[in-house]
């Protein structure tokens, strides 16, 4: 498994590890408790790691290539999973899946931003990156949800919107636009979860949610913050700092309001324990959809709007207004 | 401010710059044709370059001028002003930007809000200025086309806005893209009372702005040459590594695409608008009750 940069003093105790294992195996030696006392180490070492966490090493983890993928989180929360393609206007997408299932004894339609683990999964998701009939396919997908009122799920995890000449051509702006206009509308509870990279308005197209989740290592940002380090900071090396000045952690997040809980992440990341995560994300999505079982779909309509009307501070006639508890 | 003010502001600078007579100030040399343009005439001519019809980019209020009936323009919402809450700094703090901005513009931040006429037909209007940190939608932005939206609702009046802006303001970190939710979220409430809602891109349109409330509107009006797209220019070219071709995300690329209704002249916007929305407000049934030919 890849290891990030900002767990070092993490990788000389693994390789270790795997040393006295493979000796153990060839030598027929045992060495069990040395094995044992290394790993306590290397957890005290993991632990204090991610005590201590910056927001750029947070971005990191959320950017890992391990990281569990809305497929395999769909698979492992739903049963009756069933994978739905295409925008009926252009193509199937593959950077956005969607698809019916059960959740606990909740319908849902799950909707998610789609990445690969390797190359060549990546260049067939496009690395997360939708193009406009993404979009359109989910937007699709939410109707049929909205028509049969089952409550819609979303995953989101991209680095942006593809930002490529196809997808000017196709409208990649308006459809995105339609579909934050479009999820205001419908009658049913939407949860978002951003489970890896909330990356900008490409994040937001499947995102304008009743509820928003951030799983604890997420991360979610109006631009990438080496697009920020380049175009604010005149230097692509600051992504270290733009990370920090744009308070993009599920912690930042929180605090400013935008997002509703964060869920907790096994120790080292969610790339470790993939089953852990995805019973996490279910038991909160459940939580959340047994909330609004007697709700009716102007209130469900209503609490959208006004979570998204309070956001925004700004002053008025010397008085600050809509700021964030931490502020 | 009321814009009688900003017209007495605008005589002064015009004054000024016309008694110090730098040849840069009166004379501005076409970027698209190179024709040297006596600036007087270019701004007698609505900044149309008169040669080639090159739009150049107007002010908030050179833009409410333009476009709403003499005096009918009553701004609102103008005390609105920043806040630097996540204090936020880069190569310059953020409230040293705020400002510096403020001190070079006429409004506390990238829009102007208020409501006018258009050919006799009262309308809630909000136009964004590039000139204030190139139009980038924060919290204000957000808020104030909000209200503008808002007051469609309550009003009835048909909803204006005129875009002119480089997308989020990053400043402002995850609140400027909750600006898109947000604008976004009050247009499916005017949509659902049917208030006609005519979008205006100007140049630029790029970013956050383009994929929220620019490309939602009921009409989208586009003017000849203005840049509109998600992704800027520089960032496809990296992208693609490849030159974008001649006219790509122009205005009349995005007609060729059918992502526009129009692309429409300046001088022609505020027929063209009066002219939809006549249409458009003629209230049900008014239209199906006159006897068939
Ligand atoms: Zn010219």
């Amino acid at each position: 498994m890849k290891r990030l940069p900002f767990e070092k003093p993490l990788s000389e105790l693994l390789d270790k590890i795997e040393q006295l294992k493979t000796l153990s195996q060839t030598e027929g030696i045992d060495l069990t408790s040395e094995i044992a006392k290394i790993e306590e180490r290397a957890d005290a070492v993991r632990r204090d790691l991610y005590a201590n966490l910056t927001p750029i090493d947070v971005v990191q983890i959320a950017r890992h290539p391990n990281r569990p993928d809305a497929i395999s989180l769909a698979t492992l929360m739903l049963t009756d999973w069933t994978e739905l393609h295409g925008d009926r206007q252009f193509a199937d997408d593959p950077s956005i899946i969607g698809g019916l299932g059960l959740m606990g004894s909740h319908r849902v339609m799950l909707i998610g931003h789609q990445k690969g683990h390797d190359t060549k999964e990546n260049i067939y998701r496009n690395f997360g990156m939708p193009h406009p009939e993404g979009y359109r396919k989910a937007l699709r997908l939410m109707q049929l949800a909205d028509r049969f009122n089952i409550p819609i799920v979303t995953l989101i995890d991209t680095p942006g919107a593809y930002p490529g000449l196809a997808a000017e051509e196709r409208g990649q702006a308006e459809a995105i636009a339609r579909n934050l206009k479009e999820m205001a509308g419908f009658r049913v509870p939407i949860i978002s979860v951003v489970i890896g990279e909330g990356g900008s308005g490409g994040a937001l197209g499947i995102g304008v949610g009743n509820r928003l989740l951030m799983l604890q290592y997420a991360v979610y940002s109006v631009i990438s913050p080496e697009g920020c380090a380049s175009i604010l900071f005149r230097d692509a090396k600051k992504a270290d700092i733009a990370a920090k000045a744009l308070r993009i952690t599920a912690s930042d997040i929180y605090s400013l309001g935008v997002c509703h809980g964060i869920l907790p992440e096994p120790l080292g990341g969610a790339h470790h324990h993939w089953q852990e995560t995805a019973s996490t994300i279910q038991s909160a999505c459940i939580t959340e959809l047994n909330r609004y079982q007697s709700w009716s779909s102007d209130a469900i309509i209503e609490e959208r709007f006004q979570h998204f009307r309070k956001l925004g501070p700004f002053i008025e006639n010397n008085e600050p207004a809509n700021m964030p508890t931490f502020c | 401010m009321s814009i009688v003010d900003w017209f007495a502001k605008k005589e002064k600078t015009n004054a000024t710059s016309t008694k110090l007579n730098i040849p840069g100030d009166v004379w501005i040399k076409c970027p698209s044709c190179g024709e040297i343009l006596f600036q007087k005439d270019l701004e007698s001519n609505a900044k149309v370059c008169p040669k080639c019809q090159h739009h150049f980019r107007l002010s908030a209020f050179e833009r409410i001028e333009l476009l709403a009936d003499p005096t009918s323009f009553v701004e609102v919402d103008s005390s609105i002003s920043p806040i630097d809450f996540l204090t936020f700094s880069d190569t310059e703090p953020y409230q040293a930007r705020i400002h510096k901005s403020q001190s070079k513009s006429l409004s506390k931040d990238a829009v102007i809000t208020g409501s006018a006429t258009i050919q006799g037909i009262p309308v809630q209007l909000a136009v964004m200025d590039f000139g204030f940190m190139g139009g980038s939608m924060g919290a204000v932005v957000g808020e104030k086309i909000t209200r503008t939206i808002e007051r469609g609702v309550a009003t009835q009046n048909p909803v204006i806005v005129v875009a002119s802006s480089g997308g989020a303001r990053m400043q402002e970190g995850i609140m400027s893209l909750m600006q898109m939710a947000k604008t976004s979220v009050a247009l499916q409430q005017l949509a659902r009372v049917k208030v006609p809602y005519i979008s205006i891109m100007s140049d630029p349109t790029t970013g956050g702005t383009s994929a929220s409330f620019a490309t939602l509107g009921d009409i989208n009006l586009v003017e000849p040459g203005a840049l509109v797209s998600f992704a800027g220019p520089r960032v496809i070219e990296q992208t693609i590594r490849q030159k974008l071709p001649k006219g790509a995300q122009r205005a009349e690329f995005l007609l060729h695409h059918g992502m526009v209704d129009r692309v429409v002249h300046r001088k022609e916007l505020p027929t063209t608008i009066a002219k939809l929305l006549r249409v458009l407000m003629i209230p049900t049934g008014g239209a199906h009750e006159t006897t068939p030919l």
